[in-house]
């Protein structure tokens, strides 16, 4: 085999408490697009940052056609010919194509820049790239999807050995990603190595040669594409092997739902953050939220509770047609939610237990109708018992709790408020595992005796399995498949996220 | 001992510190500090009188400020409003020579502090709704208002004749007090009240502390940092009216000058932290009283007025100082390591000695 054009060796990266990279290798050869692949977290952009500068490395090596080479700075990386065109497009929208395209090393003429020359190769090197448009017009006057190209064309004229792609799908529609993949394929003819990042599976097995997996930090292995079935590659990135996968299922005794249907929803959407999405919940059931991160589990949670409001589709809550504006509107309906970020959107740190557990109630109450202290205290006192909440006392400021502690007191502020319905977003997410397991079983429980409707949504499989009576699983921001019943399984699931293909 | 210990673990402890620091200090070089003494019709007087007097308006802006700093926003333009409020009451009242009011002297107040209300909803129109940030947004009225204030008045120091008009910031006929003590009293007394029997603590901390998290529990954000700038600009507007009163005319130019940096710095020596989240309005209170009786004590030993903000400056240095945690740890720190150093230096001599045995 050939030399490799870039060799990665022995990576690590560290930031304070934590490992993001350790020991990893990384591979590409010339005329080759190669994907990074891993849920968030699991160091791909680390991975790149380390390669293009912006993070200095704590360990390893990297050879680029077998120099070694250390890049401090992006320019630096980009003078050894790692060129980079990131998610958001970073050009100046008020300068034109031609002078976003040679900005900082604009051919002169007599001292003075060469205007001419400027636009007439700006629309060459467009050219090639089979964008015909104006390069004397400003930047802004085109769609993001020219930007981009705009962008790789500029990356690609630094005479750029590599060319890395981060996520440079997700705001292009079908025809401009299919333009994309048509330049992407050009420019791997000419030699050029290419890492690709996408969330879209579809578009990783369209375009990639190879792929490699990272999982917290680690390599998981690098994989011909047609090698791996998708099955097994999302098997690889979630970390669990296809036959634990198959065979871990059927926990306790799972509630039954009544016929009685609580919320519906048809067709649901938000601009930019949900294509389409249908649900069912009916009272007295589990329903889960399945699908890797960004396929738009939690935006469909949050259009449930009213922080972004649908503007596609409609919703109903008890047979009553409902616009929701705002969380409030949502607890009107006997909705509560627990966010996925504890900390941002969940715990107000500085306050107590006690002020953290009646905050929705009292904001339910209203500004006026002040619960009093006596009150409070009870409440406070009840949840803590039945949660088994651990604290020093219910004055202790939630952020001297532990993780799992603090989860359960933000469960507690919806349990106060006595919903019907009770959204759970990676409820169990950073929890030791004795914690893990109550949570689970308290939604189950809720579910049975008090016939409430939990949503709950988590990245870990297994757990989805043992408590979820329905599952919804979604891809690519719309759901994919509704699975019942013994259709139930971590490998159904995976099947189902797959998609068709699998 | 116990009662000790518990005070001074509360948020109160070092507000109150300062302050009786202050007095001490004054009792000891200001003669007749603590003299207070009765006037023919009733009215007391004498230093201590005079502070809590002069006070008052600083207390009301601080009490409205706190709310402010709480949620994390700051508001800039009290000092304006409390022109334009004098504006607005003065010009109302007039100042016709005969000392005749041209408008009841209750409807012109009520209108000050009305005006005063709008300033601060539009103050809160722009931080809350339109999310322009705090210190932007206030500043615009900050330079504004005092032009404002010079419309009204048409440019003039409108002196007021009116006799009434000068109770506010003066005795009524036979009580021991000035009434603004009265006013400043009730101020202080309806927060409290709301503290006790409504959830704008509760919610006016939580927004300090996290925005998002509170919206997620159902807290209405945008609200809540409206009502603040609002109850801030109404503070201010009844500032205005104890303004204007103590010179009995309005003058856009100087009326509430720089208040708005005291008024800060009370909430601050309060132990407020201008990060938002927790507050404490009894500190932002006492901070307002400290500041005063630092200007009055320095009157008091000769300084000058221009050189006062020297005094200031370093008085609040000191005080800062001692409430900064860094400052606090590397006392600790330093004091440690003193500890230590003192013990080697005896096992040292001990060792001496036991090597001379």
């Amino acid at each position: 085999m050939a030399q490799a054009l870039l060799e990665m060796r022995h990576i690590t990266k560290e930031f304070p408490g934590v490992r993001a990279l350790s020991n990893v290798d990384f591979t590409l050869h010339a005329g080759e697009i190669h994907s990074l692949m891993g849920e968030n977290g699991a160091g791909k952009s680390t991975l790149v940052k380390v390669l293009t500068g912006v993070y200095p490395r704590d360990g390893g090596t990297v050879f680029l056609n077998g120099k070694a080479i250390n890049p401090k700075t992006p320019k630096d990386a980009q003078d050894c010919g790692i060129s980079t065109v990131y998610q958001e497009v970073n050009l100046c929208s008020n300068l034109t194509v031609a002078e976003n395209i040679f900005i900082g090393r604009e051919p002169r003429k007599f001292g003075m820049i060469d205007w001419k020359t400027i636009n007439q190769r700006a629309a060459e090197l467009l050219a090639k790239l089979d964008v015909h448009i104006d390069v004397t017009k400003t930047l802004d006057n085109y769609s993001v999807a020219l930007q981009q190209m705009i962008a790789i064309a500029r990356a690609v004229d630094v005479d750029a050995k590599i060319l890395i792609l981060d996520e440079p799908t997700s705001s292009l529609n079908e025809e401009e990603t299919a333009h994309l993949f048509k330049i992407m394929r050009q420019l791997q003819k000419q030699g050029l190595g290419i890492i690709f990042i996408s969330h879209f599976l579809d578009q990783i097995y369209e375009i990639c040669d190879h792929i490699t997996v990272l999982r917290n930090g680690e390599l998981v292995g690098a994989y011909e594409t047609a090698k791996l079935p998708r099955l097994e590659l999302i098997a690889k990135m979630v970390g669990k092997d296809l036959n634990e996968v198959k065979d871990m299922d059927n926990f306790a005794e799972k509630s039954v739902p009544s016929d009685e249907v609580f919320l519906e929803a048809k067709g649901i959407g938000a601009v930019g953050k949900l294509n389409e999405v249908d649900v069912q919940i009916h009272k007295g059931e589990v329903i889960g939220f399945a699908g890797l991160l960004g396929s738009g589990r939690t935006e469909t949670a949050e259009l449930l509770f009213g922080i972004n409001e649908i503007n596609k589709g409609s919703l109903s809550i008890n047979g009553k047609k409902l616009h929701l504006k705002n969380p409030m509107n949502a607890m009107e309906q006997k909705i509560g939610f627990c966010p996925e970020d504890r900390k941002l959107s969940g715990i107000i740190g500085d306050l107590s237990v006690r002020e953290n557990i009646i905050l929705a109630m009292q904001a339910k109450d209203g500004i006026l109708r002040h619960i009093p202290y006596e009150e409070q205290v009870k409440i406070a006192d009840d949840c803590i018992k039945l949660l088994r909440i651990k604290v020093s006392s219910r004055e202790q400021l939630v952020k001297n709790l532990s993780g799992g502690n603090q989860q359960k007191v933000i469960i507690a502020r919806w349990l106060a408020t006595q919903p019907d319905l009770l959204i759970l977003d990676e409820p169990t997410r950073g929890i030791d595992v004795g914690t893990k397991t109550e949570i689970q079983k308290m939604a189950i429980s809720l579910a049975k005796k008090k016939g409430m409707a939990v949503v709950f949504i988590s990245s870990e499989m297994d757990e989805m399995v043992r408590t979820c009576t329905k599952l919804v699983v979604m891809r690519d921001r719309r759901k994919v498949a509704e699975l019942t019943g013994s259709d139930i399984s971590s490998d159904g699931v995976m099947k189902a996220i797959a998609g068709g293909a699998a | 001992m116990e009662m000790l210990k518990k005070f001074s673990g509360s948020s109160l402890f070092l507000p109150v510190v300062a302050l009786t620091v202050l007095l001490i200090f004054n009792t000891l070089f200001v003669d007749g500090f603590l003299t207070i003494q009765m006037t023919e019709d009733g009215h007391l007087y004498g230093r201590l009188v005079d502070i809590l007097n002069r006070s008052c308006s600083l207390i009301i802006l601080a009490l409205g400020m706190t709310f402010v700093i709480a949620t994390s926003g700051i508001d800039i333009s009290v000092g304006a409003v409390v022109a334009i409020s004098a504006a607005v009451v003065c010009t109302l009242i007039g100042g016709r020579g005969d000392g005749v009011a041209e408008m009841p002297m209750t409807v012109a107040m009520l209108a000050a502090v009305g005006v005063g209300v709008l300033c601060g909803m539009w103050n809160g129109l722009l931080v809350a709704k339109f999310k322009i940030q705090a210190v932007v947004a206030t500043l615009i009225l900050m330079t504004a208002g005092r032009g404002v204030a010079q419309l009204m008045t048409e440019g003039q120091i409108i002196t007021v004749y009116y006799k009434p008009f000068e109770y506010i910031a003066g005795f009524l006929p036979n009580m021991p007090l000035p009434t603004n003590i009265f006013i400043a009293l009730a101020m202080v007394l309806l927060v409290a009240v709301l503290m006790k029997k409504t959830s704008i603590g509760l919610f006016v901390q939580s927004v300090g502390i996290n925005p998002t998290a509170a919206r997620y529990a159902g807290i209405n954000v945008t609200m809540v940092i409206f009502l603040v700038y609002a109850f801030s600009g109404l503070c201010a507007g009844v500032s205005g009216l104890i303004e204007s009163s103590l010179i009995r005319a309005a003058d856009a130019n100087n009326a509430g000058l720089n208040m708005e940096m005291d008024a800060i710095l009370a909430v601050a020596l309060g132990g407020t932290l201008l990060s938002g989240g927790k507050f404490y309005v009894g500190g932002s209170v006492i901070g307002a009283i400290t500041i005063q009786t630092l200007t009055t004590t320095m009157y008091a030993l000769g300084v000058s007025a221009d050189q006062l903000p020297v005094v200031k400056a370093a008085a609040v240095i000191i005080i800062c100082l001692i409430q900064s945690k860094k400052a606090q740890e590397m006392f600790d720190k330093w004091k440690a390591s003193r500890h230590s150093q003192q013990k080697n230096d005896n096992k040292a001599v001990f060792g001496k000695a036991v090597k001379q045995l």
